[in-house]
């Protein structure tokens, strides 16, 4: 357990920060080109956007840099780390750390500080009861194996999440992927009330010490039952348990469903008899994509399904554009509204409009492959003009569909 | 200045209600306890009247499970001392029985001022505070929404229905029953806590009778009926609301 106290200096704060991340001397090498800054989707509203953090740092001005509230509108995407010239690992050295002495000083935003609340008492964000986490798969045929009732190994241990758990508009996302795994014959189980958060966001957000308990609590389940591997249907809990948890020498095989979907693709091509005719864009997922590389799974998965056509957004691979909810974004719209005036989630359904063009040229669907997402970029659909009739499905909803076992 | 926090747990709502065979208490099987949010924003109050006037806050609380992790947090905020009184309490413990337990803690401690929440959702029998202020025969004022000093009195803003504030003189010592903190109450860092939980200890106390007397008696506990004149929708959600506009265009309010 890292001990957190709040640090007095600027020198020691960016001494700390070399030390403190792989690759993070690579700080020293910054030479204030402002590549970081500009590329960041809410670089424009913050006091100090990236590189002006390291500067305000070899200024001395760590009491204003932890004092302003910008450093707030980081959504952690990545997209800074990816453009730095020099490969200072913006994201994980920098910008998470600013944030943790931000929570330290008890500078957090009351939305988050509500999420944040609500993870450390109930082990999820969003505030539900730990007892429904399961809740999801009540009703499915057959019934989903529950890890503690089940007492069998299992081939596959699928981890839930907190959004696909509780969210009603994703649980038909994640009730989609159960379905998909039971026709494919995977021998899977789910810890139910025993999961809790994979807890990246909050770290990302800043709460490090939140994250490693979360973590710890979610090591000693996986620890009691015996299976292969761990499936995500969340890119940050794949990202948590595959970068992350090692660290706490939690270590477990982990794929996204993506990655473990499109491996088994002859069979599902099989399966998929429904032509779905549609024009269709693939949002990437930052903690799929640009984190962890994963761009080609979730396309292969599309193409095979019948009657979609596959078009790009301008924004796409490695140059995606953030959904606006990593990073503690999902608990800080009103505060990031409040700053920018605007929505990331827009600006995305904006260039899925273009992609997909209008309205009467057919169906238009905008995929995901997070469950930060549906409700984010449905959302934007009610707000963006010409994205009227543009739907915003899940791949595993897609899939299903195409299967004819939706619903 | 010398602050004393009066902390209650009350049953948390995330988990739904249920009544226990006897049809006279709650089922405490699934129950979980949770700081009562007023008592939050009391603590909150004390916190910062101390870093404004400087002083000492000692917190103080009954048993309950989870109590300790409540003082961590408290410790962790910035209070000084963590008491905990210690007894076989029952979760129907009446707020006679624990305000007589909170008597005779905190009279020794000859607080200036003792802030606990304004109420609290399970207070069957009145609230805490003028129940404390009575024991302890100090003035008592509730719903108050700010606090200064000046020397050894105090200026409290006291909210009424409709808008209406109040301002008054409240010579100490005395007891507030808090309705909401000048500022929302403070996030504080895992790291924090655990290592409060490291480095705090919590003195205990033990009461040596609990007292009852002058609370009412729970003859039966029920869920709420559903009245004779609500009409239930049932279906699914496209359905309920089809229906819902249906007779909201009958009312003539769309």
């Amino acid at each position: 357990m890292m001990e957190s106290t709040t640090i007095d200096t600027s020198k020691e704060f960016l001494n700390q920060l070399t030390t403190a991340t792989q690759d993070g001397e690579r700080i020293r090498l910054c030479l204030q080109c402002g590549a970081c800054s500009g590329v960041c989707p809410f670089g424009f509203v913050m006091k100090y956007p990236p590189h002006g953090m390291i500067a305000a740092l070899r200024a001395g001005m760590l009491d204003d840099l932890i004092g302003t509230d910008t450093a707030w509108m980081c959504v952690s995407c990545y997209a800074c780390t990816q453009v730095c010239p020099a490969k200072i690992p913006v994201t994980a050295g920098l910008t998470t750390r600013v944030k943790e002495e931000m929570l330290l000083a008890g500078n957090v935003p009351s939305e988050l500080q509500d999420a944040l609340e609500k993870a450390q008492r109930y082990d999820n964000p969003l505030g539900e009861s730990p007892r429904k986490r399961a809740e999801w798969a009540i009703g499915l045929e057959p019934e989903v194996t529950i890890m503690a009732k089940a007492k069998r190994p299992v081939d596959v241990l699928w981890f839930v999440g907190d959004y696909a758990s509780y969210h009603t508009r994703v649980m038909p996302s994640t009730r989609a992927l159960a379905k998909i795994l039971q026709a494919l014959d995977v021998d899977f189980g789910i810890l139910g009330p025993e999961e809790v958060s994979d807890g990246d966001s909050v770290r990302l957000a800043g709460e490090s010490g939140l994250f490693e308990m979360l973590a710890e609590k979610n090591a000693k389940a996986f620890d009691k039952y015996e299976f292969n591997e761990i499936i995500t249907t969340d890119p940050h809990a794949f990202n948590a348990i595959k970068n992350e948890y090692p660290n706490l020498e939690i270590s477990y095989p982990v794929r996204h469903y993506t990655q473990f979907l499109a491996e088994r693709l002859d069979q599902l091509e099989k399966l998929m008899k429904n032509s779905i005719e549609a024009t269709v864009v693939f949002h990437d997922p930052c903690y799929l994509g640009r984190v962890n590389g994963i761009y080609e799974e979730p396309r292969q998965l599309l193409q095979a399904i019948p009657g979609v056509e596959l078009v790009e957004m301008s924004h796409n691979h490695e140059n995606s554009l953030c959904c606006g909810g990593g990073g503690g974004g999902m608990w800080l719209d009103g505060f990031q509204w409040e700053k920018a005036q605007v929505r990331i989630s827009e600006w995305r359904v904006r260039e899925a409009v273009s992609a997909v063009g209008a309205e009467e040229n057919g169906a238009r669907i905008l995929v995901v492959a997070c469950p930060y997402e549906s409700p984010r970029f449905e959302d934007a659909t009610k707000t963006v003009r010409g994205a009227e009739g543009l739907l915003v499905k899940d791949i595993a909803e897609l899939i299903a569909e195409a299967m004819g076992i939706e619903g | 200045m010398n602050i004393a926090v009066l902390i209650k747990l009350v049953p948390d709502l995330v988990e739904e209600l249920e009544i226990d065979e006897n049809g006279k208490s709650l089922d405490t099987t699934f129950m979980r306890l949770i700081i009562n949010e007023p008592d939050e924003h009391a603590l909150e109050q004390a916190i910062i009247l101390k870093e404004r006037e400087g002083g000492e806050v000692t917190v103080l609380g009954p048993s309950f499970e989870d109590m300790d992790g409540v003082l961590h947090t408290a410790f962790a905020k910035g209070s000084d001392r963590m008491i905990k009184l210690v007894d076989s309490f029952e979760l129907g413990v009446n707020n006679h029985a624990l305000a007589r337990a909170f008597t005779s803690a905190v009279s020794e401690l000859k607080p200036d001022l003792i802030l606990t929440g304004v109420q609290a959702h399970n207070d069957l029998d009145g609230s805490l505070g003028p129940l404390v202020a009575e024991y302890l025969g100090m003035p008592f004022v509730g719903y108050v929404s700010g606090v200064t000093t000046s020397g050894d009195k105090l200026t409290v803003r006291k909210e009424y229905p409709g808008g209406l504030i109040a301002e008054m003189e409240v010579t100490m010592p005395a007891v507030l029953g808090i309705q909401a903190a000048e500022s929302p109450p403070r996030y504080v860092a895992i790291s924090k806590i655990r290592q409060a939980m490291k480095t705090a200890s919590i003195e205990e106390q033990s009461i040596s009778e609990l007292d009852a007397r002058g609370g009412p008696t729970v003859s039966e506990m029920f869920q709420p009926q559903v009245g004779e004149r609500a009409e239930m929708i049932e279906g699914d959600i496209d359905q309920i609301a089809v229906k819902l506009v249906e007779l909201f265009g009958d009312l003539g309010v769309i």
